[in-house]
């Protein structure tokens, strides 16, 4: 046993095991993620669109938190799984789980293709070649028209009851339920995902890229299959928007969306798994509640908001957090 | 399986007019301690970034064992064995030092893609890695973060790192660069106290070193193989004398 107890040290793999394992905060997040059913029943609706776009984050920080891939094109994934799940369903299967799954299969392939651009390029030319994908597949659905109904959007979704008899209701109810179950589901696998070799690999790739191949990692393989797992993650985003909002319009996969995924989760903290889902409903919930006050000139509050952060918290609202529970604890 | 650990044949590489390696022909049995020497900008960094495929050669051919790697990508060739540190710190800021060295565990074992299992679910590469920073005096500090070590325990993590890829020949650029004397001493035990299969190529400035660890000798001056030999025959060599203690006063000064 050359792990042995070295004064007082614990063996290095319970001491890694006791590092992954549920914190008691964590399971206090995703109780207070039922807390919508019963304090604001009116803001379902809401609730699950900031569930969705939990999710879009959490896609994106598997690539630009952990591996170190900026994208500023990574809506393309997220439209490409809304209007899969959208035209199926209105060519006549509306079934929504089936709906998920052709969407992943689109948005994954569609991701591993892309990879392969992807993995050549970092910094600048990376954020270059992303949104230049981006924009690409805009101006693309944009003009078939006769299949994406173009500028007017995708309409005549109908989603079928979910397992065949839950219906989705006019509050949102179904609608919410169903994404935070998607969302809890794929969480669990990223959370796997991050703790596992691969997810090491990844961080590795993150702090020292140059370094990797010395130690004999191929590189290029490793952020080709995270680049397709978080297109995939997107993809099934973008088709729970498709199926719970029953349409699609070009601002699915457009540079906004991009833009605004990245705000949240440098809002949230990159790197952290839930810094992409506290980020996604601080800015979902100030840009709720922001429109109403001032319906014209909201993203001047935003701007505020995503400025205040950076400057007072530059690892993020959950950086933010982490960083005050360390020193309630050194006082305690 | 043949005797000679490393081989180069003609290489060749001129950066525009700058010639950087001319003609470097080189042959390393299995096991010996090469000392690779020369003043700055002789070409030594150079002849380890072509060796380790970081720089690709104008012409000429490297053998690793019985394989012309030549070719290869510098990962495929860390995998046949070929390993490099660096001068300076090619590291893992935030990943820790168990984290570091585990992970180039889990590349070598083919592991490292494997996303669907738990990284504690393989306590063999833990307790692998976990043995190489024992044995080079890590253990204690095992789970900090990297960029949190003294720049000596930084220097033995860039080593941790090429053993844990078993390496057949190693490449050490500079390996006590820039530590103080009173970190050397593990660093320096380290270096001696590397496996004899191991073949052992090092570039060092300080001659106490050189003197103390290679049993052979090669002087590199202005991208050529000066000469080749014992660190005896090396120091009795009145070319050696006349181009590098020139050289050195020189360094001193700049």
């Amino acid at each position: 046993m050359t792990s042995a107890t070295i004064a007082g040290q614990a063996n290095p793999v319970q001491y890694l095991q006791a590092q992954n394992r549920w914190h008691w905060s964590e399971i206090a997040f995703w109780l207070a993620t039922l807390l919508p059913f019963v304090l604001a029943p009116s803001y379902l609706v809401l609730a699950s669109q900031i569930a969705i776009t939990a999710l879009f984050v959490l896609s994106l920080d598997l690539i630009l938190g952990f591996s170190g891939i900026v994208s500023l094109g990574h809506a393309a994934y997220f439209g490409i799984g809304a209007y899969t799940a959208g035209l199926i369903s209105k060519y006549g299967w509306g079934e929504p789980l089936t709906g998920l799954v052709a969407a992943a299969i689109a948005a994954g392939l569609f991701g591993y293709v892309t990879s392969f651009i992807v993995a050549r390029f970092r910094h600048l030319a990376l954020i270059m070649i992303t949104l230049g994908i981006g924009l690409v597949l805009q101006e693309a659905a944009n003009s078939a028209g006769w299949l994406t109904g173009g500028f007017d959007g995708l309409q005549g979704i109908h989603t079928w009851p979910l397992f065949g008899r839950i219906r989705f209701d006019l509050y949102g109810y179904t609608a919410y339920s169903y994404a935070l179950a998607v969302l809890f589901l794929i969480f669990l696998i990223a959370r796997r995902l991050i703790h596992s070799p691969f997810g090491l690999a990844l961080r590795g790739i993150r702090e020292n890229g140059l370094r990797m191949p010395a130690i004999g990692a191929s590189v290029h393989a490793h952020i080709q299959t995270i680049y397709t797992i978080a297109a995939i993650i997107a993809g099934i985003a973008g088709a729970l928007l498709a199926q719970t909002t029953e349409t699609v319009s070009l601002e699915a996969l457009g540079f906004q969306r991009s833009a605004d995924v990245l705000v949240m989760l440098i809002l949230g903290g990159t790197g952290r798994l839930y810094g992409g889902l506290i980020g996604a409903a601080v800015y979902m919930v100030a840009r709720d509640q922001f429109s109403g006050i001032n319906p014209q000139y909201w993203y001047f509050w935003i701007g505020l908001l995503l400025i205040a952060v950076v400057m007072l918290l530059p690892n993020g609202i959950l950086g933010g957090l982490t960083l005050l529970a360390r020193r309630m604890k050194v006082v305690s | 399986m043949s005797a000679n650990a490393l081989a180069t044949h003609g290489l060749n590489k001129n950066f525009g007019s700058l010639v950087v390696a001319s003609d470097i022909e080189l042959v390393l049995p299995q096991g010996v301690r090469y000392a690779l020497i020369g003043p700055n900008g002789a070409g030594k960094t150079t002849l380890i970034n072509m060796m380790t495929g970081m720089l690709q050669p104008d012409n000429g051919r490297i053998v690793l064992g019985d394989d012309d790697i030549t070719a290869l990508a510098p990962e495929q060739r860390v995998r046949l064995g070929l390993v490099r540190t660096f001068q300076i710190n090619q590291l893992f800021p935030h990943l820790t030092a168990l984290e570091s060295v585990t992970l180039a565990v889990c590349e070598r074992r083919k592991v490292a893609r494997t996303w669907w299992r738990q990284l504690t679910a393989y306590r063999d590469e833990i307790d692998e890695a976990y043995d190489i920073l024992s044995t080079l005096t890590l253990a204690p500090v095992c789970h900090r973060l990297t960029r949190e070590l003294a720049y000596g325990q930084q220097r033995l993590v860039e080593i941790a790192l090429a053993l844990a890829t078993k390496p057949k020949v190693l490449l050490l650029d500079e390996p006590a660069a820039g530590v103080p004397r009173e970190e050397s001493r593990e660093l320096l035990a380290a270096i001696a106290g590397l496996s004899r299969d191991i073949t052992v190529l090092f570039i060092e400035h300080d001659m106490d070193l050189v003197f103390r660890f290679a049993s052979r000798v090669i002087v590199m001056v202005g991208g050529r193989v000066l000469v080749e030999g014992t660190p005896q025959e090396i120091a009795a060599d009145p070319r050696v004398r006349a181009v590098y203690l020139g050289k050195v006063r020189h360094e001193a000064a700049s």
